[in-house]
């Protein structure tokens, strides 16, 4: 099945890397600095989580004695959650985005969907970049954990794609999901520990977290980026097997509806 | 390669009765459905053999466009299926696509790769989109800056760079200018004696009748009738004035009276009719065959002077003649209320292949600004059909006798 599904988006992957390209050159296409904005934005982004939250503010993580400790902590969880974000929000929203194609043109929808998922990466691996030539600048790269990265995001990468192709297809039908996850959204940012830690939380609240997916990958994220150290991979089975579950249930659902999905747009 | 099998096809569009029905129908468990199909299409069967050219022929709303989106896959199908071999290109409506901050290379890039075809491949055949598009250095404009026309001239071009076997075209033509539509009538026609497979929607005649070799009727949803292309189309007439016929009997219906007629009402027409040599009231009239217009009329006043007059109209309204009894010198004087009268208009329908109406005017002189009893458009709607005559232009029929001599 998964192979049926998977053979036209490689005869079109031609289609995907031109649309990741295009989107690329079109978001700043008026502009006269041009693809210079698509890296001076997260430059700007980290060097206030950086200069300013450490030097200028001066804000210090508790237990380590770098200066940088908040700024690291910090922009771990910002950025991997902001990849997050990206793939779901704009993965919800693809098919309606897409209605004029969807509705003229025969094609595997299905590169819908992969095409959210490379730009969000592109712009990931631009931040995060910056990011990472931060850390090896100011003597904080982490090391061999860093490639631990790379399974972890793997994991959020196929939860999000899940859970936004599920979220995408409801929308359609329920325009009210799209809106209802926004707000979501908001909350969800907040209950997972990014910009505080979780040792400031009570008991209770803590054990609740375990039941935040979101919360195991960010957290698994500062672990490599600031204690340098290799991810607890017991704590990411919750977030695999939710990934797992929402791309079975977006598929299932796509399948489903995918032919009704146009009467509706 | 190259042929399209649809078998009791259908499409039903959900209705449901409102947005939370389709909540319960996903979540309550049990579902029993909660919506209404709305059939657009229903039962639709026929085949279309490799190198065949096919018209699709119907009224707005009669499904066409469903149907060939079925065909090329942008739609599921509710009913039946869809089985189609070899490469399709589709034009339902042209220029989509293009996104309008990028070049009209980048685009074709863009459309190219939405066909499926590698950038490799739009690479080399760049050139040839180029010439055939024709829209010179606008191609390296961004595509908000082209007009329509040349916007559906380089998606057909991107779109008929490559043979297909089998290619889709729907009123996309009709975009662009008389130049442009020779031109991509003239590639439509070398593909098919190349062999690919045509399947064309239009409303016009001439195109359909001059590729196509079979032409399908749908009405409602259905196949109407199918067969070559010259009697669909006449048939595709003659349903065209049944409905315009119904329109003016709705608008009767509606307050008693048809909107279009005006006057004092003196006199007015009880019947009007077409009729053949025999008496028999006909719909269709052959070019140059002898017709009798009958109209019958009511007297409910005294009048002085009757005059009936009547015009006969083309399908856009003009009128290609006109006379009435006051320049025939047949005038009716001192008319007494409550006699009927019926007039015959004996004449040859020299008219060109369309569709005509009639209009009538009740008067009491050659004008009706001065009494008029009473104005009907719309009376009368028929068609002339070119049964037997070799083909002409125009709207009337001026058949002449050619000699020719060496001088």
């Amino acid at each position: 099945m998964l192979k049926a599904l998977a053979r036209p988006v490689w005869r079109y992957r031609g289609f995907i890397m031109g649309n990741v390209k295009r989107e690329f050159q079109s978001k700043y296409r008026n502009s006269l600095l041009g693809a210079a904005w698509n890296v001076l934005n997260p430059l700007a982004m980290i060097l206030v989580y950086t200069v300013i939250f450490a030097q200028v503010m001066k804000t210090r993580m508790p237990g380590t004695g770098s200066t940088f400790g908040y700024s690291i902590y910090l922009c771990a969880g910002v950025l991997t959650w902001g990849y997050f974000a990206e793939i779901v929000g704009r993965a919800q929203n693809v098919f309606l985005d897409s209605a004029n194609l969807l509705k003229k043109i025969s094609f595997p929808r299905l590169c819908l969907p992969v095409v959210v998922v490379a730009n969000a990466t592109v712009n990931f691996a631009i931040v995060f970049g910056l990011f990472t030539l931060f850390l090896l600048l100011s003597g904080n790269f982490p090391g061999w954990p860093y490639l631990a990265l790379a399974p972890v995001l793997g994991i959020m990468i196929l939860f999000s794609i899940g859970l936004g192709i599920t979220l995408g297809v409801l929308n359609v039908f329920f325009r009210d999901v799209g809106q209802f996850f926004g707000i979501v959204l908001q909350f969800w940012f907040w209950l997972t520990p990014i910009v505080y830690n979780e040792s400031i939380l009570p008991e209770r609240a803590k054990k609740l977290l375990e039941f935040n997916p979101m919360s195991a990958v960010v957290v698994a994220c500062q672990h490599i980026l600031l204690n340098k150290q290799w991810p607890q991979w017991g704590q990411l089975w919750f977030v695999i097997i939710l990934a797992v579950v929402f791309c079975a249930l977006g598929l299932y659902l796509f399948r489903r509806h995918s032919g009704e999905m146009v009467d509706e747009l | 390669m190259g042929a399209i099998i649809v078998s009791g096809l259908g499409k039903a569009y959900k209705q449901y009765e409102s947005r939370w029905s389709r909540l319960a129908e996903w979540v309550l468990p049990g579902g029993r459905p909660r919506h209404k199909l709305n059939w657009v299409i229903q039962d639709v069967s026929f085949s279309v053999n490799p190198g065949e050219a096919v018209g699709i022929i119907g009224i707005n709303g009669a499904g066409k466009s469903t149907l060939l989106k079925m065909i090329t896959g942008t739609t599921q199908p509710t009913a039946g299926t869809v089985m189609v071999s070899g490469s399709v290109a589709a034009m339902l409506e042209l220029g989509m696509g293009f996104h309008p901050d990028f070049t009209g290379r980048q685009n074709v890039y863009m459309a190219g790769q939405l066909l499926g075809h590698r950038v490799e491949d739009i690479h080399q055949l760049m050139p040839e989109i180029e010439a055939f598009a024709e829209i010179g250095d606008y191609l390296d404009q961004p595509a908000r800056v082209l007009s329509s026309g040349m916007q559906m001239r380089l998606a057909f071009s991107v779109a008929t760079a490559i043979r297909p076997d089998i290619l889709i075209v729907d009123e996309a033509l009709s975009v662009g200018d008389a130049y442009f539509q020779h031109k991509s009538f003239d590639r439509i026609r070398e593909f098919s004696k190349q062999g690919t497979t045509l399947l064309i929607v239009s409303h016009d005649k001439q195109a359909i009748q001059s590729i196509c070799n079979r032409a399908i009727l749908l009405n409602a949803g259905r196949v109407a009738i199918e067969g070559d292309p010259e009697s669909v189309m006449d048939y595709y007439n003659a349903l065209l004035a049944e409905r315009q016929d119904q329109k003016i009997e709705r608008l009767q219906s509606q307050n008693g009276k048809i909107q279009t007629i005006s006057g004092t009402g003196e006199a007015n027409v009880v019947d009007i009719a077409l009729l053949d040599s025999e008496g028999k009231r006909i719909e269709i009239a052959n070019v140059g065959q002898r017709v009798r217009l009958q109209v019958k009329v009511e007297v409910h006043a005294d009048i002085d002077r009757l005059v009936l007059g009547y015009g006969i109209r083309d399908r856009v309204g003009q009128v290609i003649y006109g006379t009435n009894t006051d320049l025939k010198k047949q005038v009716l004087a001192d008319v007494k209320a409550g006699t009927t009268w019926v007039f015959n208009c004996e004449f040859d329908a020299n008219l060109g292949p369309g569709s005509y109406s009639v209009q009538t005017a009740l008067t009491s002189t050659d004008t009706h600004l001065v009494n008029n009893y009473e104005w009907r458009d719309l009376a009368l709607v028929f068609n002339v059909v070119n049964m037997d005559k070799a083909f002409f232009a125009g709207c009337s029929w001026l058949d002449p006798e050619i000699r020719i001599s060496e001088a």
